[in-house]
């Protein structure tokens, strides 16, 4: 029996940021030799997963977590990368971690040099300072390179390398450590070029059939069903699906990603006649230069006082558009907003046209975070459109006007309940939720004509959740203000938008009613899948 | 029990008031003190002390305000002031050069100041836009080479007032010029306080109130709101529509002519433009000065600017003759030093903690 245990076995795992729950009862286990496919939209909590199972340092800074896993039946307790090292755990991380300025074979056995004999200074100062055995050093390297199987020049420097030998010395380095047991691969593939990816899956294959468990994240679901013997579909911190990839197919995996469950959420169906309404924003081949989210080719027309969606996987684009028209990063093609053309790469202009924007990113653009809620909310309105300001000597002077601006301020902390301790209190003191409900404080004190919103509901909890939809329904309702709203929550954009339009690579893949099925949206999403597979063909 | 929760209540407001007002802050601010109350035991006028630091707070708090913009909008402590000294002392020796006298000398002078701090300034700030990240690093350097590119220029330039220029040669400027019947204590004269001992110089206080004034309501228009935005979060104010690298721009601008103005004021009470080296050593008290009012890279107000002005220059003028009189060496440019770069070095170990 002693054979049927589990490489990987792992117990009620739980974790949460200082209240934040990011994972729930994490149950599964892994055999030997076996590869273990792990799927989840960004923020499901993958990541957060294997930092456990790897020791990283900050899950024990932010209190550690809940529940147990056992290695070969052992419970381990790692308290730095280094235990779970020497316990036989390897990890390849999204970004490198390589010494751009040493050789592939420097890098494979870093710190794990082998000796000479010990020499005069050894024998002083201990075997730190034994002198290193460059020949042996290449053979174990040449080893390692051999063993995944890919044509590495074991003296190149790192530096020279493309990206994807850099990705093979990453991993040649894991392999090179004796005992390795369980190798974590997180979106090894997102770097490589598609030979280059055959070639990883290739050896991925060769490696669990030499007996090494691979746990393989990535975004490209064809991958998946091609080397992954298991697929666990992570969704909001807990394990939605635990599938038998010869029972599953790419449709049922994109389901249980996308959908909270699979006849969960009933679309919008107050079925307001989008069709008659006159365009308000015409996009016509935009291009949009967000790194990560690239946008190649996108055209839409945006009707007036429509909530439109806009959705897709991670990384396919969706993010870039409205940062793309709001001028944060540079864009090309034509927009045009009530007959004018908007100036790209100008974010004066759209706000001052009536162009407002909640950025994904809170921390880094959407807040002042050292300043006050007053500060947060008033500013952007301030500057843009002359508004809370005093004029002095007949407007030669615009004087900040203090009152209007607490008044504009308690206004928009009673409307959207946002809890503090006065208006006065530092943005940074609030919790996520709350900061959202700045942010989007900001952009309704500028009273837009067309609000772009991103992923408005990331990272907050569910009461704030539901009360951030409230107010952009609110907003369009009673304001008619067009509302184009991008979240990777397609539940979330079925249950207010009127239509949503899926992005693939940069491209409207399709725009559906918001009460078309979720298979529909499913089917949608999935040619992600079928067009790189196309690619990967040719 | 009742009485143990109220204890620690007084010990948790006297450690929060100690973590608002800061370890050093309040080191220096005893120490000043303690100075001045060992000040009799070695005869030491405390009246003429007072007057002295009054006078020396005149002198150099323009200087310290001038750091306040650039720390609004991001660009961090400007090592950069020697420019700005650089065009205040072109516009005090042009004033003379061209012969005015007098009041109108001093009037003169700020006009070519502004002027040519704008131009600095201008060019300053289109370099430290391109530097990002880096700014405190390029302002030093910037200050060095400015001063030494100004040692060539001192003597090249045909500068021919008697008054100014050497003896023997008749070119080329000396390195002390003095102001004597050009603007020589044109403020601190001014509605001049004398009562026995104490003397305050009323017209160097008010002309430190005007800019104070003036800066503390810039901070409260539009423009100066989008500086100090810039300066908390450049994206932020980026998606606002702020034009984040011109608001920086105006930053340094207003920076730079305020340190050419600090200059004049500290030379009408000095009596002395100096020039060659002399803006070198000018950047880092008033950097220190600051500090230790309790700005931090990225945050400053006026009563920063006066608080620490005269703590340090309380420190500056205490200790050398509180020292002399009690132990009979001088060591007062040795505290003067620690306390000057040991504040530095602190403001800047924090600037992480800050963000």
């Amino acid at each position: 029996m002693d054979n049927m245990t589990p490489v990987l076995e792992v117990k009620n795992i739980s974790k949460d940021f200082f209240g934040n729950q990011v994972l729930k009862n994490i149950n599964f286990s892994m055999e030997k030799g076996e590869i273990l496919g792990l799927v989840g939209e960004n923020g499901a909590g993958k990541s957060t997963l294997m930092k456990i199972l790897f020791g990283m340092n900050e899950i024990a800074e932010t209190g550690g977590y809940g529940g147990s896993f056992f290695l070969d039946g052992k419970e381990a307790k790692f308290t730095s990368p280094f235990d779970a090292l020497d316990a036989g755990i390897g990890m390849v991380h999204q970004e490198f971690s390589l010494l751009p300025d040493f050789t592939t074979t420097e890098n494979i056995v870093l710190n794990r040099e082998d000796r000479k004999k010990s020499s005069v200074l050894s024998d002083i100062f201990g075997n730190r300072l034994d002198t290193i055995d460059r020949k042996a050093m290449e053979k174990n390297a040449i080893e390692a390179i051999n063993k995944l199987g890919v044509d590495l020049d074991e003296d190149m420097l790192v530096s020279q390398m493309p990206v994807g030998h850099k990705e093979f010395t990453e991993i040649s380095r894991e392999l090179s450590r004796v005992g390795m047991k369980l190798l974590i691969l997180d979106e090894p593939t997102a770097v490589l070029t598609e030979s280059e990816a055959e070639t990883l899956l290739m050896t991925m294959k060769k490696l669990s059939r030499g007996g090494i468990s691979i746990i393989f994240i990535t975004h490209r679901l064809h991958e998946i069903m091609e080397v992954c013997d298991k697929i666990l579909v992570m969704r909001d911190g807990v394990i939605v699906s635990n599938l038998d990839k010869d029972k599953t197919s790419i449709p049922e995996i994109t389901k249980a990603m996308v959908g909270r469950e699979v006849k969960g959420g009933e679309g919008n169906k107050e079925g307001r006649d989008i069709e008659k309404l006159p365009d308000v924003m015409k996009i016509e081949h935009l291009w949009v230069n967000m790194p990560g989210e690239i946008v190649r080719d996108f055209s839409i027309s945006v009707k007036k006082g429509e909530i439109l969606g806009i959705g897709g996987l991670a990384g396919q684009g969706k993010l870039g558009i409205p940062n793309g028209i709001m001028g944060l990063y540079p864009a090309g093609g034509k927009v045009t907003f009530e007959d004018k053309e908007v100036k790209l790469n100008n974010p004066d202009w759209c706000i001052k046209n009536g162009l407002a924007f909640v950025s994904e990113d809170r921390r880094g653009v959407g807040l002042l975070l050292d300043e006050s809620l007053e500060w947060n909310v008033t500013f952007t309105a301030m500057q843009a459109q002359n508004k809370y300001l005093k004029p002095i000597l007949g407007g030669l002077i615009k004087w900040r006007d203090q009152k209007a601006i607490e008044e504009a301020t308690n206004k928009y902390i009673k409307e959207l309940q946002i809890k503090c301790t006065s208006s006065k209190q530092k943005a940074k003191a609030l919790s996520g939720g709350n900061q959202q409900k700045v942010c989007l404080a900001k952009a309704f004190a500028l009273e837009p004509k067309l609000l772009f919103v991103s992923e408005p509901t990331r990272g907050i909890d569910v009461g704030a959740k539901a009360l951030v939809l409230e107010a952009l329904k609110k907003a369009n309702k009673e304001n008619g203000t067009t509302i184009v709203m991008v979240s990777s929550e397609l539940e979330e954009l079925r249950s207010i938008c009127d239509r949503i339009a899926i992005i693939t690579d940069g491209k409207v893949e399709g725009i559906l009613p918001a009460s078309s099925s979720s298979e529909e949206f499913g089917a949608l999403m999935i040619s992600a899948g079928k067009a790189l597979k196309k690619e990967t063909e040719k | 029990m009742k009485k143990e929760i109220a204890q620690s209540s007084v010990k948790e407001k006297i450690k929060g008031f100690i973590d608002s007002f800061g370890w050093p802050r309040l080191i220096i601010a005893g120490f000043l003190l303690l100075l001045f109350l060992v000040a009799p035991l070695g005869g030491i006028s405390i009246l003429t002390s007072i007057s002295d630091v009054l006078m020396r707070f005149g002198m150099n708090s323009i200087m310290v305000l001038a750091m306040v913009p650039m720390i609004h909008s991001g660009c961090g402590l400007n090592f950069g002031l020697p420019l700005g000294i650089i065009s205040g002392l072109l516009g005090g020796t042009l004033s003379m050069q061209f012969g005015f006298t007098g009041g109108v000398s001093f009037l003169v002078a700020i006009l070519i100041t502004v002027f040519f701090g704008t131009l600095f300034g201008w060019a300053y700030g289109v370099l430290l836009n391109k530097v990002k990240g880096g700014e405190m690093m390029i302002a030093t350097y910037v200050g060095y080479a400015a001063v030494s590119f100004m040692c060539i220029m001192w003597l090249l330039l045909p500068y021919s007032n008697p008054q100014m220029v050497w003896g023997y040669k008749g070119t080329g400027l000396r390195t002390t010029i003095s102001t004597e019947g050009y603007y020589l204590h044109i403020l601190s004269d001014f509605l001049k306080i004398k009562i026995g001992n104490l003397e305050i110089p009323t017209g160097a206080l008010l002309f430190f109130a005007f800019f104070a004034f003036l800066m503390w309501a810039f901070l409260h228009t539009k423009t100066g709101t989008a500086m100090t935005a810039v300066g908390s979060n450049p994206t932020f104010a980026k998606a606002s529509g702020i034009n984040v690298d011109r608001t920086r721009t105006l930053s340094v601008i207003m920076s730079t002519v305020l340190g050419g103005i600090g200059i004049l004021a500290y030379q009408q009470a000095f009596g002395f433009i100096q020039l060659y080296m002399g803006p070198f050593y000018m950047a880092l008290p008033a950097v220190s000065a600051i500090l230790i009012g309790g700005a931090s890279v990225n945050k400053a107000s006026i009563p920063n600017v006066i608080i620490g002005t005269l703590l340090f220059q309380g420190i500056v003028t205490m200790t050398p003759s509180v020292m002399n009189s009690l132990i009979h060496t001088d060591m007062s440019e040795v505290i003067r030093i620690i306390a000057s770069n040991g504040m530095i070095l602190y403001a800047l170990t924090r600037k992480s903690e800050a963000k």
